[in-house]
Protein backbone atom coordinates (compact mmCIF):
# COMPACT_ATOMS: atom_id res chain seq x y z
CA UNK A 1 0.00 0.00 0.00
CA UNK A 2 1.30 3.43 -0.95
CA UNK A 3 0.38 6.42 1.17
CA UNK A 4 0.89 8.92 -1.66
CA UNK A 5 -1.45 6.99 -3.95
CA UNK A 6 -4.03 6.56 -1.20
CA UNK A 7 -3.91 10.25 -0.30
CA UNK A 8 -4.32 11.26 -3.93
CA UNK A 9 -7.26 8.93 -4.52
CA UNK A 10 -9.02 10.14 -1.39
CA UNK A 11 -8.52 13.76 -2.38
CA UNK A 12 -9.70 12.94 -5.88
CA UNK A 13 -12.82 11.33 -4.47
CA UNK A 14 -13.57 14.52 -2.58
CA UNK A 15 -12.93 16.57 -5.73
CA UNK A 16 -15.32 14.47 -7.75
CA UNK A 17 -17.97 14.75 -5.06
CA UNK A 18 -17.61 18.51 -5.27
CA UNK A 19 -18.51 18.29 -8.93
CA UNK A 20 -22.08 17.31 -8.12
CA UNK A 21 -22.88 20.48 -6.15
CA UNK A 22 -20.86 22.28 -8.82
CA UNK A 23 -23.14 20.81 -11.43
CA UNK A 24 -26.10 21.79 -9.28
CA UNK A 25 -25.11 25.46 -9.49
CA UNK A 26 -24.09 25.19 -13.14
CA UNK A 27 -27.59 23.94 -13.95
CA UNK A 28 -29.30 25.94 -11.23
CA UNK A 29 -28.15 29.24 -12.65
CA UNK A 30 -29.49 28.27 -16.06
CA UNK A 31 -33.07 27.61 -15.03
CA UNK A 32 -35.70 30.17 -14.18
CA UNK A 33 -35.74 31.56 -10.69
CA UNK A 34 -38.84 29.62 -9.72
CA UNK A 35 -37.08 26.31 -10.33
CA UNK A 36 -33.59 26.80 -8.95
CA UNK A 37 -34.20 24.95 -5.70
CA UNK A 38 -35.64 21.97 -7.54
CA UNK A 39 -32.38 21.57 -9.46
CA UNK A 40 -30.27 21.93 -6.32
CA UNK A 41 -32.57 19.50 -4.56
CA UNK A 42 -32.36 16.91 -7.30
CA UNK A 43 -28.57 17.01 -7.19
CA UNK A 44 -28.30 16.86 -3.44
CA UNK A 45 -30.84 14.12 -3.04
CA UNK A 46 -28.89 12.09 -5.57
CA UNK A 47 -25.80 12.57 -3.43
CA UNK A 48 -27.71 11.11 -0.52
CA UNK A 49 -29.63 8.32 -2.20
CA UNK A 50 -26.96 7.04 -4.54
CA UNK A 51 -24.18 7.19 -1.95
CA UNK A 52 -26.16 4.66 0.04
CA UNK A 53 -27.24 2.69 -3.01
CA UNK A 54 -23.61 2.42 -4.08
CA UNK A 55 -22.31 0.90 -0.86
CA UNK A 56 -25.28 -1.43 -0.52
CA UNK A 57 -25.74 -2.61 -4.10
CA UNK A 58 -24.14 -0.44 -6.77
CA UNK A 59 -20.49 -1.21 -6.20
CA UNK A 60 -21.11 -4.93 -6.25
CA UNK A 61 -23.22 -4.74 -9.42
CA UNK A 62 -20.61 -2.61 -11.15
CA UNK A 63 -17.28 -3.99 -10.12
CA UNK A 64 -17.51 -7.54 -8.86
CA UNK A 65 -15.43 -9.47 -11.37
CA UNK A 66 -17.52 -11.55 -13.73
CA UNK A 67 -18.42 -11.90 -17.37
CA UNK A 68 -22.07 -11.24 -16.67
CA UNK A 69 -24.51 -8.44 -17.36
CA UNK A 70 -23.79 -7.12 -13.89
CA UNK A 71 -20.73 -7.74 -11.77
CA UNK A 72 -22.32 -9.80 -9.08
CA UNK A 73 -24.00 -9.81 -5.71
CA UNK A 74 -21.11 -11.05 -3.63
CA UNK A 75 -20.04 -7.59 -2.57
CA UNK A 76 -23.47 -6.38 -1.44
CA UNK A 77 -23.14 -4.13 1.58
CA UNK A 78 -19.40 -4.01 0.85
CA UNK A 79 -19.10 -7.55 2.07
CA UNK A 80 -15.52 -8.56 1.34
CA UNK A 81 -14.54 -5.05 0.37
CA UNK A 82 -11.98 -4.17 2.95
CA UNK A 83 -9.06 -1.90 3.62
CA UNK A 84 -6.41 -4.05 1.97
CA UNK A 85 -5.75 -3.36 -1.71
CA UNK A 86 -7.62 -5.32 -4.38
CA UNK A 87 -4.79 -5.55 -6.89
CA UNK A 88 -6.91 -6.31 -9.95
CA UNK A 89 -8.32 -2.81 -9.72
CA UNK A 90 -5.70 -0.83 -7.80
CA UNK A 91 -2.75 -2.48 -6.17
CA UNK A 92 -1.49 0.33 -3.97
CA UNK A 93 -4.60 1.74 -2.33
CA UNK A 94 -7.19 0.23 0.04
CA UNK A 95 -10.05 -1.46 -1.81
CA UNK A 96 -12.53 0.88 -0.18
CA UNK A 97 -10.60 3.86 -1.51
CA UNK A 98 -11.21 2.59 -5.03
CA UNK A 99 -14.82 1.94 -4.11
CA UNK A 100 -15.47 5.40 -2.73
CA UNK A 101 -13.74 7.03 -5.68
CA UNK A 102 -16.06 5.17 -8.01
CA UNK A 103 -19.03 6.08 -5.83
CA UNK A 104 -18.62 9.72 -6.79
CA UNK A 105 -18.85 8.84 -10.47
CA UNK A 106 -22.04 6.90 -9.87
CA UNK A 107 -23.45 9.92 -8.07
CA UNK A 108 -22.70 12.52 -10.72
CA UNK A 109 -23.74 10.53 -13.77
CA UNK A 110 -27.51 10.55 -13.22
CA UNK A 111 -27.22 14.15 -12.02
CA UNK A 112 -26.14 15.09 -15.55
CA UNK A 113 -29.49 13.95 -16.92
CA UNK A 114 -31.22 16.61 -14.83
CA UNK A 115 -30.29 19.05 -17.55
CA UNK A 116 -32.73 17.41 -19.93
CA UNK A 117 -35.86 17.31 -17.81
CA UNK A 118 -35.29 20.41 -15.71
CA UNK A 119 -38.32 22.49 -14.81
CA UNK A 120 -40.94 19.86 -15.53
CA UNK A 121 -40.30 16.54 -13.81
CA UNK A 122 -42.13 15.34 -10.73
CA UNK A 123 -39.81 14.88 -7.78
CA UNK A 124 -41.14 11.47 -6.77
CA UNK A 125 -40.88 10.18 -10.33
CA UNK A 126 -37.38 11.60 -10.54
CA UNK A 127 -36.28 9.58 -7.50
CA UNK A 128 -37.68 6.32 -8.81
CA UNK A 129 -36.31 6.96 -12.28
CA UNK A 130 -32.83 7.71 -10.93
CA UNK A 131 -32.68 4.55 -8.84
CA UNK A 132 -33.86 2.34 -11.69
CA UNK A 133 -31.54 4.07 -14.15
CA UNK A 134 -28.53 3.62 -11.93
CA UNK A 135 -29.30 -0.04 -11.34
CA UNK A 136 -30.15 -1.04 -14.90
CA UNK A 137 -28.00 1.30 -16.95
CA UNK A 138 -25.14 2.82 -14.97
CA UNK A 139 -24.11 -0.35 -13.15
CA UNK A 140 -24.13 -2.65 -16.19
CA UNK A 141 -22.37 -0.15 -18.45
CA UNK A 142 -19.82 0.58 -15.75
CA UNK A 143 -19.23 -3.13 -15.46
CA UNK A 144 -18.86 -3.69 -19.19
CA UNK A 145 -16.31 -0.89 -19.66
CA UNK A 146 -14.41 -0.88 -16.38
CA UNK A 147 -15.24 -4.06 -14.48
CA UNK A 148 -13.05 -7.10 -14.60
CA UNK A 149 -14.65 -9.49 -17.06
CA UNK A 150 -16.56 -6.65 -18.64
CA UNK A 151 -17.03 -7.42 -22.32
CA UNK A 152 -16.23 -3.97 -23.65
CA UNK A 153 -13.15 -3.81 -21.48
CA UNK A 154 -12.14 -7.19 -22.84
CA UNK A 155 -12.35 -6.09 -26.47
CA UNK A 156 -10.04 -3.22 -25.70
CA UNK A 157 -12.31 -0.21 -25.32
CA UNK A 158 -10.43 2.72 -23.86
CA UNK A 159 -12.26 4.95 -21.42
CA UNK A 160 -9.90 6.48 -18.94
CA UNK A 161 -12.28 8.36 -16.68
CA UNK A 162 -15.79 7.93 -18.01
CA UNK A 163 -16.39 9.40 -21.44
CA UNK A 164 -18.64 6.49 -22.26
CA UNK A 165 -19.76 5.33 -18.85
CA UNK A 166 -20.62 8.82 -17.65
CA UNK A 167 -21.04 11.34 -20.43
CA UNK A 168 -22.33 9.51 -23.47
CA UNK A 169 -24.43 7.39 -21.14
CA UNK A 170 -26.07 10.31 -19.37
CA UNK A 171 -26.17 12.33 -22.55
CA UNK A 172 -28.22 9.81 -24.48
CA UNK A 173 -30.50 9.29 -21.51
CA UNK A 174 -30.92 13.06 -21.54
CA UNK A 175 -31.97 13.12 -25.18
CA UNK A 176 -34.45 10.31 -24.74
CA UNK A 177 -35.92 11.87 -21.60
CA UNK A 178 -36.19 15.29 -23.22
CA UNK A 179 -38.05 13.84 -26.19
CA UNK A 180 -40.51 11.66 -24.30
CA UNK A 181 -41.17 14.23 -21.58
CA UNK A 182 -41.98 16.86 -24.16
CA UNK A 183 -41.19 20.52 -24.32
CA UNK A 184 -41.71 22.95 -21.52
CA UNK A 185 -44.88 25.03 -21.77
CA UNK A 186 -44.95 28.25 -23.77
CA UNK A 187 -41.43 27.77 -24.99
CA UNK A 188 -41.73 29.78 -28.18
CA UNK A 189 -43.27 32.80 -26.52
CA UNK A 190 -41.20 32.57 -23.44
CA UNK A 191 -37.59 31.60 -24.11
CA UNK A 192 -36.25 30.82 -20.66
CA UNK A 193 -33.07 32.65 -19.88
CA UNK A 194 -30.60 31.82 -17.14
CA UNK A 195 -31.77 33.54 -14.00
CA UNK A 196 -28.37 33.69 -12.35
CA UNK A 197 -25.38 33.65 -14.66
CA UNK A 198 -22.88 34.04 -11.80
CA UNK A 199 -24.11 30.66 -10.47
CA UNK A 200 -23.39 29.14 -13.87
CA UNK A 201 -19.87 30.52 -13.73
CA UNK A 202 -19.35 29.38 -10.16
CA UNK A 203 -20.62 25.94 -11.10
CA UNK A 204 -18.25 25.78 -14.04
CA UNK A 205 -15.33 26.73 -11.82
CA UNK A 206 -16.18 23.99 -9.34
CA UNK A 207 -16.56 21.49 -12.16
CA UNK A 208 -13.20 22.40 -13.70
CA UNK A 209 -11.52 22.18 -10.31
CA UNK A 210 -13.20 18.90 -9.43
CA UNK A 211 -12.48 17.42 -12.84
CA UNK A 212 -8.81 17.16 -11.90
CA UNK A 213 -9.96 14.54 -9.43
CA UNK A 214 -12.24 12.97 -12.02
CA UNK A 215 -9.50 12.54 -14.62
CA UNK A 216 -6.19 12.58 -12.80
CA UNK A 217 -7.64 10.54 -9.96
CA UNK A 218 -8.54 7.83 -12.44
CA UNK A 219 -4.86 6.97 -12.62
CA UNK A 220 -5.53 5.53 -9.15
CA UNK A 221 -2.01 6.50 -8.18
CA UNK A 222 0.06 9.61 -7.59
CA UNK A 223 2.29 9.02 -10.57
CA UNK A 224 3.26 10.20 -14.03
CA UNK A 225 0.02 9.02 -15.60
CA UNK A 226 -1.96 11.12 -13.13
CA UNK A 227 0.17 14.10 -14.06
CA UNK A 228 -0.47 13.49 -17.75
CA UNK A 229 -4.19 13.33 -17.10
CA UNK A 230 -4.03 16.53 -15.03
CA UNK A 231 -2.12 18.41 -17.70
CA UNK A 232 -4.26 17.36 -20.65
CA UNK A 233 -7.45 18.00 -18.66
CA UNK A 234 -6.52 21.60 -18.01
CA UNK A 235 -5.31 22.05 -21.56
CA UNK A 236 -8.41 20.65 -23.19
CA UNK A 237 -10.72 22.71 -20.97
CA UNK A 238 -8.78 25.84 -21.77
CA UNK A 239 -8.66 25.26 -25.49
CA UNK A 240 -12.35 24.39 -25.65
CA UNK A 241 -13.38 27.43 -23.63
CA UNK A 242 -11.36 29.66 -25.88
CA UNK A 243 -12.68 27.93 -28.95
CA UNK A 244 -16.32 28.49 -28.02
CA UNK A 245 -15.65 32.14 -27.25
CA UNK A 246 -14.02 32.58 -30.65
CA UNK A 247 -16.86 30.82 -32.42
CA UNK A 248 -19.35 33.12 -30.75
CA UNK A 249 -17.26 36.19 -31.43
CA UNK A 250 -17.07 35.30 -35.08
CA UNK A 251 -20.63 34.12 -35.51
CA UNK A 252 -22.64 36.29 -33.12
CA UNK A 253 -20.43 39.32 -32.85
CA UNK A 254 -19.71 39.01 -29.14
CA UNK A 255 -18.18 36.33 -26.92
CA UNK A 256 -20.22 35.49 -23.84
CA UNK A 257 -19.36 34.10 -20.43
CA UNK A 258 -22.03 31.46 -20.94
CA UNK A 259 -20.15 30.41 -24.06
CA UNK A 260 -16.78 30.17 -22.36
CA UNK A 261 -18.36 28.11 -19.58
CA UNK A 262 -20.15 25.81 -22.00
CA UNK A 263 -16.96 25.39 -23.97
CA UNK A 264 -14.84 24.64 -20.94
CA UNK A 265 -17.30 21.99 -19.77
CA UNK A 266 -17.44 20.48 -23.25
CA UNK A 267 -13.64 20.33 -23.30
CA UNK A 268 -13.58 18.62 -19.94
CA UNK A 269 -16.14 16.11 -21.15
CA UNK A 270 -14.20 15.35 -24.29
CA UNK A 271 -10.85 14.85 -22.58
CA UNK A 272 -12.39 12.52 -19.99
CA UNK A 273 -12.01 9.25 -21.90
CA UNK A 274 -8.69 10.38 -23.34
CA UNK A 275 -6.92 11.85 -20.34
CA UNK A 276 -4.75 8.85 -19.62
CA UNK A 277 -3.96 8.06 -23.24
CA UNK A 278 -3.21 11.26 -25.11
CA UNK A 279 -0.61 13.96 -24.79
CA UNK A 280 -0.86 17.71 -24.71
CA UNK A 281 -1.01 18.67 -28.40
CA UNK A 282 -3.86 16.25 -29.14
CA UNK A 283 -5.55 17.68 -26.04
CA UNK A 284 -5.49 21.12 -27.61
CA UNK A 285 -6.98 19.75 -30.82
CA UNK A 286 -9.64 17.79 -28.94
CA UNK A 287 -10.61 20.93 -27.06
CA UNK A 288 -10.70 23.18 -30.14
CA UNK A 289 -12.92 20.79 -32.04
CA UNK A 290 -15.32 19.77 -29.27
CA UNK A 291 -16.58 23.33 -29.06
CA UNK A 292 -17.31 23.30 -32.77
CA UNK A 293 -19.30 20.08 -32.54
CA UNK A 294 -21.17 21.02 -29.38
CA UNK A 295 -21.89 24.53 -30.63
CA UNK A 296 -23.50 23.05 -33.73
CA UNK A 297 -25.42 20.53 -31.64
CA UNK A 298 -26.79 23.23 -29.40
CA UNK A 299 -27.48 26.06 -31.83
CA UNK A 300 -28.31 24.24 -35.04
CA UNK A 301 -29.37 20.67 -34.36
CA UNK A 302 -31.49 21.30 -31.29
CA UNK A 303 -33.70 23.99 -32.91
CA UNK A 304 -33.84 21.93 -36.10
CA UNK A 305 -35.23 18.85 -34.42
CA UNK A 306 -37.08 20.75 -31.74
CA UNK A 307 -36.39 18.61 -28.67
CA UNK A 308 -36.28 20.55 -25.41
CA UNK A 309 -33.02 19.50 -23.86
CA UNK A 310 -33.39 22.36 -21.41
CA UNK A 311 -29.81 22.70 -20.27
CA UNK A 312 -28.03 21.01 -23.17
CA UNK A 313 -27.12 17.81 -21.39
CA UNK A 314 -27.24 15.99 -24.72
CA UNK A 315 -25.60 18.76 -26.73
CA UNK A 316 -22.63 19.09 -24.43
CA UNK A 317 -22.23 15.77 -22.63
CA UNK A 318 -23.29 13.29 -25.26
CA UNK A 319 -21.83 15.02 -28.30
CA UNK A 320 -18.70 15.99 -26.37
CA UNK A 321 -18.41 12.49 -24.97
CA UNK A 322 -18.77 10.85 -28.38
CA UNK A 323 -16.10 13.11 -29.83
CA UNK A 324 -13.86 12.36 -26.86
CA UNK A 325 -14.31 8.61 -27.18
CA UNK A 326 -13.58 8.70 -30.90
CA UNK A 327 -10.67 11.11 -30.42
CA UNK A 328 -9.20 8.60 -28.00
CA UNK A 329 -9.26 6.15 -30.86
CA UNK A 330 -7.39 8.68 -32.97
CA UNK A 331 -4.80 10.09 -30.62
CA UNK A 332 -4.08 7.40 -28.02
CA UNK A 333 -0.42 6.60 -27.66
CA UNK A 334 1.38 3.88 -25.80
CA UNK A 335 4.11 6.40 -25.13
CA UNK A 336 1.71 8.08 -22.73
CA UNK A 337 0.25 4.91 -21.29
CA UNK A 338 1.91 1.58 -22.09
CA UNK A 339 -1.10 -0.27 -20.71
CA UNK A 340 -3.40 1.38 -23.24
CA UNK A 341 -3.20 1.19 -27.01
CA UNK A 342 -2.14 3.29 -29.94
CA UNK A 343 -4.76 5.19 -31.84
CA UNK A 344 -5.30 5.70 -35.56
CA UNK A 345 -2.76 8.51 -35.84
CA UNK A 346 -0.18 6.31 -34.21
CA UNK A 347 -0.59 3.47 -36.65
CA UNK A 348 -3.48 1.48 -35.17
CA UNK A 349 -6.80 2.14 -36.92
CA UNK A 350 -8.39 -0.78 -35.10
CA UNK A 351 -8.66 1.23 -31.88
CA UNK A 352 -10.84 3.79 -33.58
CA UNK A 353 -13.21 1.05 -34.65
CA UNK A 354 -13.32 -0.38 -31.14
CA UNK A 355 -14.16 3.06 -29.81
CA UNK A 356 -16.85 3.54 -32.43
CA UNK A 357 -18.36 0.19 -31.56
CA UNK A 358 -18.37 1.04 -27.86
CA UNK A 359 -20.08 4.34 -28.56
CA UNK A 360 -22.77 2.61 -30.61
CA UNK A 361 -23.38 -0.03 -27.96
CA UNK A 362 -23.76 2.66 -25.33
CA UNK A 363 -26.07 4.78 -27.44
CA UNK A 364 -28.35 1.91 -28.32
CA UNK A 365 -28.44 0.24 -24.92
CA UNK A 366 -28.88 3.39 -22.90
CA UNK A 367 -31.34 4.87 -25.36
CA UNK A 368 -33.61 1.85 -25.36
CA UNK A 369 -33.50 1.04 -21.66
CA UNK A 370 -33.88 4.68 -20.59
CA UNK A 371 -37.02 4.82 -22.72
CA UNK A 372 -38.31 1.65 -21.08
CA UNK A 373 -37.61 2.87 -17.56
CA UNK A 374 -39.22 6.21 -18.30
CA UNK A 375 -42.35 4.59 -19.64
CA UNK A 376 -42.57 2.30 -16.62
CA UNK A 377 -42.26 5.16 -14.15
CA UNK A 378 -44.74 7.23 -16.13
CA UNK A 379 -47.23 4.38 -16.02
CA UNK A 380 -46.81 3.86 -12.29
CA UNK A 381 -46.72 7.40 -10.93
CA UNK A 382 -46.64 9.86 -13.83
CA UNK A 383 -43.50 11.72 -14.67
CA UNK A 384 -44.38 15.20 -15.82
CA UNK A 385 -45.98 17.82 -13.62
CA UNK A 386 -49.29 19.32 -14.74
CA UNK A 387 -49.50 22.64 -16.48
CA UNK A 388 -50.39 24.77 -13.48
CA UNK A 389 -47.60 23.25 -11.39
CA UNK A 390 -45.13 23.92 -14.17
CA UNK A 391 -46.33 27.52 -14.44
CA UNK A 392 -46.07 28.21 -10.74
CA UNK A 393 -42.68 26.54 -10.56
CA UNK A 394 -41.26 23.42 -8.97
CA UNK A 395 -39.73 25.09 -5.92
CA UNK A 396 -43.05 26.12 -4.42
CA UNK A 397 -45.07 23.19 -5.66
CA UNK A 398 -42.69 20.26 -5.15
CA UNK A 399 -40.81 21.55 -2.14
CA UNK A 400 -42.86 24.35 -0.57
CA UNK A 401 -39.74 26.49 -0.65
CA UNK A 402 -38.81 29.81 -2.16
CA UNK A 403 -35.24 30.56 -3.18
CA UNK A 404 -35.19 34.34 -3.00
CA UNK A 405 -37.04 37.06 -1.12
CA UNK A 406 -37.97 40.47 -2.42
CA UNK A 407 -39.11 42.27 0.67
CA UNK A 408 -39.02 40.89 4.16
CA UNK B 1 -56.26 59.22 -21.17
CA UNK B 2 -56.24 56.51 -18.54
CA UNK B 3 -53.63 54.69 -16.49
CA UNK B 4 -54.36 51.02 -15.89
CA UNK B 5 -52.75 49.29 -12.95
CA UNK B 6 -53.20 45.52 -12.90
CA UNK B 7 -52.07 43.05 -10.29
CA UNK B 8 -51.82 39.52 -11.65
CA UNK B 9 -50.37 36.11 -10.84
CA UNK B 10 -46.71 36.06 -11.87
CA UNK B 11 -47.08 32.94 -13.97
CA UNK B 12 -49.81 34.57 -16.01
CA UNK B 13 -47.59 37.36 -17.25
CA UNK B 14 -46.71 35.76 -20.56
CA UNK B 15 -50.32 35.06 -21.42
CA UNK B 16 -51.36 38.59 -20.51
CA UNK B 17 -48.61 40.06 -22.65
CA UNK B 18 -49.72 37.85 -25.49
CA UNK B 19 -53.32 39.08 -25.22
CA UNK B 20 -52.21 42.70 -24.99
CA UNK B 21 -50.11 42.40 -28.12
CA UNK B 22 -53.10 40.86 -29.88
CA UNK B 23 -55.15 43.90 -28.83
CA UNK B 24 -52.41 46.10 -30.25
CA UNK B 25 -51.39 47.41 -26.86
CA UNK B 26 -47.64 47.45 -27.03
CA UNK B 27 -46.71 49.75 -24.17
CA UNK B 28 -46.27 48.21 -20.77
CA UNK B 29 -44.32 48.54 -17.55
CA UNK B 30 -43.90 45.48 -15.39
CA UNK B 31 -42.77 45.29 -11.82
CA UNK B 32 -42.62 42.63 -9.19
CA UNK B 33 -44.52 43.25 -5.99
CA UNK B 34 -45.69 41.46 -2.88
CA UNK B 35 -49.37 41.36 -2.35
CA UNK B 36 -52.21 40.07 -0.30
CA UNK B 37 -55.69 39.12 -1.26
CA UNK B 38 -58.21 37.00 0.51
CA UNK B 39 -56.60 33.75 -0.73
CA UNK B 40 -54.46 31.43 1.28
CA UNK B 41 -51.86 31.12 -1.49
CA UNK B 42 -49.19 28.44 -1.59
CA UNK B 43 -47.78 27.19 1.67
CA UNK B 44 -44.13 27.65 2.46
CA UNK B 45 -42.44 25.48 5.04
CA UNK B 46 -39.12 26.28 6.66
CA UNK B 47 -37.84 23.50 8.87
CA UNK B 48 -41.33 22.72 10.03
CA UNK B 49 -42.68 26.20 10.60
CA UNK B 50 -45.44 26.85 8.14
CA UNK B 51 -45.91 30.23 6.63
CA UNK B 52 -49.32 30.43 4.99
CA UNK B 53 -48.52 33.18 2.54
CA UNK B 54 -49.26 36.56 3.97
CA UNK B 55 -47.52 38.53 1.26
CA UNK B 56 -47.22 36.62 -1.96
CA UNK B 57 -45.33 37.46 -5.10
CA UNK B 58 -47.44 39.23 -7.68
CA UNK B 59 -46.73 41.10 -10.87
CA UNK B 60 -47.92 44.66 -11.43
CA UNK B 61 -48.57 46.05 -14.88
CA UNK B 62 -48.88 49.74 -15.62
CA UNK B 63 -50.28 50.68 -18.98
CA UNK B 64 -51.20 54.16 -20.16
CA UNK B 65 -53.97 54.12 -22.79
CA UNK B 66 -56.07 56.45 -24.82
CA UNK B 67 -59.76 56.22 -23.91
CA UNK B 68 -60.61 54.16 -26.98
CA UNK B 69 -58.19 51.50 -25.87
CA UNK B 70 -59.47 51.25 -22.31
CA UNK B 71 -62.02 48.46 -22.73
CA UNK B 72 -59.92 46.37 -25.14
CA UNK B 73 -57.02 46.55 -22.70
CA UNK B 74 -59.14 45.52 -19.74
CA UNK B 75 -60.54 42.65 -21.77
CA UNK B 76 -57.09 41.56 -22.86
CA UNK B 77 -55.69 41.57 -19.34
CA UNK B 78 -58.69 39.69 -18.02
CA UNK B 79 -58.51 37.10 -20.78
CA UNK B 80 -54.84 36.48 -20.16
CA UNK B 81 -54.91 36.45 -16.38
CA UNK B 82 -58.16 34.77 -15.47
CA UNK B 83 -58.15 31.24 -14.09
CA UNK B 84 -61.43 31.37 -12.19
CA UNK B 85 -59.70 30.72 -8.87
CA UNK B 86 -58.99 33.18 -6.08
CA UNK B 87 -55.74 35.00 -6.63
CA UNK B 88 -56.43 36.05 -10.21
CA UNK B 89 -55.85 39.66 -9.27
CA UNK B 90 -57.37 43.11 -9.84
CA UNK B 91 -57.43 45.90 -12.37
CA UNK B 92 -57.54 49.56 -11.34
CA UNK B 93 -58.31 52.42 -13.72
CA UNK B 94 -57.05 55.91 -12.97
CA UNK B 95 -57.56 59.14 -14.84
CA UNK B 96 -54.34 60.22 -16.44
CA UNK B 97 -53.73 63.97 -16.51
CA UNK B 98 -50.71 64.17 -18.76
CA UNK B 99 -48.39 61.97 -20.72
CA UNK B 100 -45.00 62.99 -22.18
CA UNK B 101 -42.79 61.08 -24.60
CA UNK B 102 -39.36 62.04 -23.40
CA UNK B 103 -37.48 61.47 -26.64
CA UNK B 104 -39.60 63.84 -28.71
CA UNK B 105 -41.21 65.85 -25.91
CA UNK B 106 -44.63 65.19 -27.44
CA UNK B 107 -47.54 65.42 -25.05
CA UNK B 108 -51.06 64.07 -24.73
CA UNK B 109 -52.74 61.44 -26.89
CA UNK B 110 -49.90 61.29 -29.39
CA UNK B 111 -47.45 60.59 -26.61
CA UNK B 112 -49.43 57.57 -25.44
CA UNK B 113 -49.86 55.90 -28.83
Amino acid sequence: MNSGDTAWVLISSALVLLMTPGLAFFYGGMVRRKNVLSVLMQCFIIMCVLSIWWVLIGYSLSFFPSKGFWGGFQWLGLNGVGLEPYPDYAGTIPHQAFMIFQAMFAVITPALIIGAFAERMKFSAFLVFTLLWSTFIYAPLCHWVWGIGGWLRNIGALDFAGGTVVHINAGIAALVTAIVLGKRNNLEKNIPTPHNMPFVVLGTALLWFGWFGFNAGSALAANGLAVNAFVVTNTAAASAGLSWALIEWFRNGKPTIFGVCSGAVAGLVAITPAAGFVSVVPAIIIGLLVSVFCFIAVTVIKPLFGYDDSLDAFGVHCVGGIWGALATGLFASKLVNPVGSDGLFFGNPKQFLIQLFTVLVTVVYTGVVTFAIYKLVDMLIGVRVDKKTEDIGLDLTQHHERAYTILE
Amino acid sequence: MKLIIAIIQPYKLEQVKEELYKAEVNLITVSEVLGHGRQKGVTEVYRGSKETGNLLRKVRLEIAVNDSFLEPTIKAITKGAKTGETGDGKIFVLDLKECVRIRTEERGHIAIG
